[in-house]
């Protein structure tokens, strides 16, 4: 560890700094997600901005690893300063992390922890946890006097932002993972279509749900189209986590009752304000930095704070 | 040179590959050091083992759809068994074991009962894809066995070149197979099956046991795949390698084998794999976006069949 901080005390006497523009790379998990779609946008404004070039490059896939690998070595070769990284996977591409920390290039990772979180410089992100736990407070809320009858659309099998929000969906709602008030639960990777499929099997047998929890909102519009089809709509609360403006009218619609923004636009631009502050005075930022979640629903429940859709649609993404 | 362009299909490609590194090279100045060239190496090793082994299905015109899924679920089998407590070597020699094991599988299908390729390893990607899940039970294993990640060692060669074993490897793996393709009757059997069937088998030769015998080394080099891969990223993942099947049918197209088989070389299918990787890497340095860079891959790719259907054409 002290050599990798010696070292960079190098480069930025050096590097990038040859052509006196400060290079930025980012790597995301895919280029067609909207969520890191508008993270790259935001990292894009915000380099302008400050006169630092950005370079985005992405996965092909959710769990690319050996594309996310590339990219960071592509970056590396290109002479960057600093890299912002959305790993696919918290533990795969920690060697060509750790070859670029080695050159002196700042890491920061967005939106995912790597695991150990040491393996980055510093993590900027959503802490999931508190988001699923805000929406299972507050579909059980919503939910008043009724017994929680729970429906899981979940993300990918082994992401640790999937486990981290149902857990704490779990704890918000107050159930544990084998109570028999937990109907079933699928993954979904996220995917609209596959939730909808999912949604459609789960109600076969689970006719008698009254809420549901989705790990984003491609999950929740699949999941909500099953609902309806079912004539259930209204029966049932539906809570997601996102805030993607599509999200947010959802929300106004009244398809759902909750959803809890994130803030892409804010990890990108933290993240590119740290790696030109890099380059100017070498201070690497540390640590985990919680970008913030704010539920956002239209009606108010006791004891959880909440923005209306007026508001999200204001601070919406994509 | 027309002639030996079409007389000899690795050197459109070879060409090809030359014009790519001359314009990256002159037109960035980040793609023509040393160690960037060993990266866009290193970059292409897990597809251009997997192609190795596409293209001698290929050669007798099949096709392997399952070959990624196989070497995934090889990955995975090495790393959960070393974390289980096996042995490194033992780990390793299952993995490859079950590897060959699901390609006899593939090719006893193909030639037992005269199924299409196609249709059989379709079959076997989802089977495997699934089986590799279900194993990994929703997880992904990092790995740090020293032998099962031996083949990202990196060594300096001039005290500035950076190569890894699983260059080194790779590098032996396609001379064996060139050697074994174009200086013994068994090369000979498989051009002859891929080129004509019917009259391979009016020949005398045994087709069946020939294409079987091809299966036989596809599954051992998908084995090697895996092993190669977790060099790279020293990480079992389940969702790995999505699109390596294409991307190795790539390869080989680009390489200028023949998909109607019988015609094609794995030198060229080096080459092929080489040309995907250098145009990633060029196209990123010169700050193309990588959805372009899909289209140009795409733009070669039809270019390679269009070049292979017009040399038949000559020929015929």
């Amino acid at each position: 560890m002290a050599g990798t901080a010696c070292s960079s005390q190098k480069a930025t006497d050096g590097r990038g700094n040859d052509d006196g523009k400060i290079k930025i790379g980012l790597v995301t998990k895919t280029d067609s997600n909207p969520f890191f779609v508008a993270l790259r946008e935001a990292a894009k404004a915000q380099a302008g901005k400050d006169g630092a070039e950005l370079i985005a490059l992405a996965g092909k896939f959710d769990g690319d690893n050996e594309g996310q690998v590339a990219a960071l070595e592509n970056l590396v070769q290109q002479g960057v300063d600093t890299i912002l990284v959305t790993p696919s996977n918290s533990t795969g591409i920690l060697g060509a992390i750790k070859k670029a920390r080695e050159k002196g290039i700042l890491v920061i990772a967005l939106d995912t922890e790597t695991n150990p979180k040491d393996a980055v410089d510093a993590t900027f992100a959503t802490d999931n946890l508190e988001a699923g736990k805000l929406q299972g407070q507050y579909v059980k809320a919503a939910l008043g006097d009724r017994v929680p009858q729970l429906l899981m659309l979940d993300g990918s099998p082994g992401g640790t932002v999937d486990e981290q929000r149902h857990n704490g969906f779990l704890q918000g709602i107050g159930l544990t993972e084998s109570d028999p008030k937990v109907l079933g639960k699928e993954s979904t990777n996220g995917d609209q279509n596959k939730a909808q499929q999912a949604m459609e099997n789960l109600l076969q047998r689970a006719a008698a749900v009254n809420a549901v929890y989705t790990i984003n909102e491609p999950a929740a519009r699949g999941g909500f189209a099953a609902l309806q089809a079912k004539g259930l709509a209204d029966k049932v609360v539906v809570g997601s986590v996102d805030g993607g403006c599509q999200g947010v009218r959802d929300v106004k619609d009244g398809k759902y009752a909750l959803t809890v923004m994130q803030f892409p636009k804010k990890m990108a631009e933290d993240g590119v304000k740290a790696g030109v502050e890099f380059t100017r005075s070498g201070k690497k930022p540390s640590g985990f930095t919680n970008t913030g979640v704010t539920v956002i629903a239209d009606k108010p429940v006791p004891g959880i704070q909440a923005k209306d859709t007026a508001w999200g649609l204001q601070n919406c993404w994509g | 040179m027309k002639a030996l362009v079409l007389r000899t299909p690795a050197v459109g490609p070879a060409l090809a590959l030359l014009a790519a590194v001359l314009i990256f090279s002159l037109t960035t100045d980040t793609f023509a050091t040393a160690d960037n060239l060993s990266l866009v190496v290193q970059q292409s090793l897990v597809i251009g083992t997997l192609a190795l082994g596409q293209t001698l299905v290929i050669l007798t015109s099949g096709i392997d759809l399952a070959n990624a899924a196989i070497a995934v679920l090889g990955t995975l089998l090495m790393a959960q068994l070393v974390l289980g407590g096996t042995s490194a070597p033992l780990a390793l020699l299952l993995g490859i074991l079950v590897a060959i094991g699901i390609a006899a599988i593939t090719g006893g299908v193909v030639t037992g009962i005269s199924l299409p390729p196609f249709i059989v390893t379709l079959g076997m990607l989802t089977i495997v894809t699934a089986a590799a899940r279900i194993y990994a039970g929703g997880q992904s294993y990092p790995v740090t066995d020293e032998l099962l990640t031996f083949l990202g060692t990196r060594q300096y060669l001039f005290g500035y070149v950076e190569v890894t074993v699983g260059m080194g490897l790779a590098l032996v793996m396609y001379l064996i197979a060139w050697y074994a393709l174009t200086r013994t009757a068994w090369g000979r059997h498989v051009y002859a099956v891929g080129n004509d069937i019917e009259a391979a088998r009016l020949s005398g030769i045994k087709v069946r046991r020939t294409v079987l015998s091809v299966y036989l080394v596809a599954g051992l080099v998908y084995g090697i795949a895996a092993w190669q891969a977790l060099g790279r990223v020293p990480n079992a993942d389940p969702n790995a390698f999505q699109t390596g099947n294409l991307d190795s049918i790539t390869a080989v197209v680009l390489g200028g084998t023949s998909l109607f088989g019988g015609r094609g070389s794995v030198l060229g299918t080096l080459v092929g794999a080489l040309i995907v990787a250098v145009l990633r890497s060029g196209l990123t340095q010169a700050g193309i976006d990588s959805l372009y860079q899909d289209v140009a891959t795409g733009v070669l790719v039809i270019v390679a069949v269009a070049v292979d259907r017009f040399s038949r054409g000559r020929q015929a």
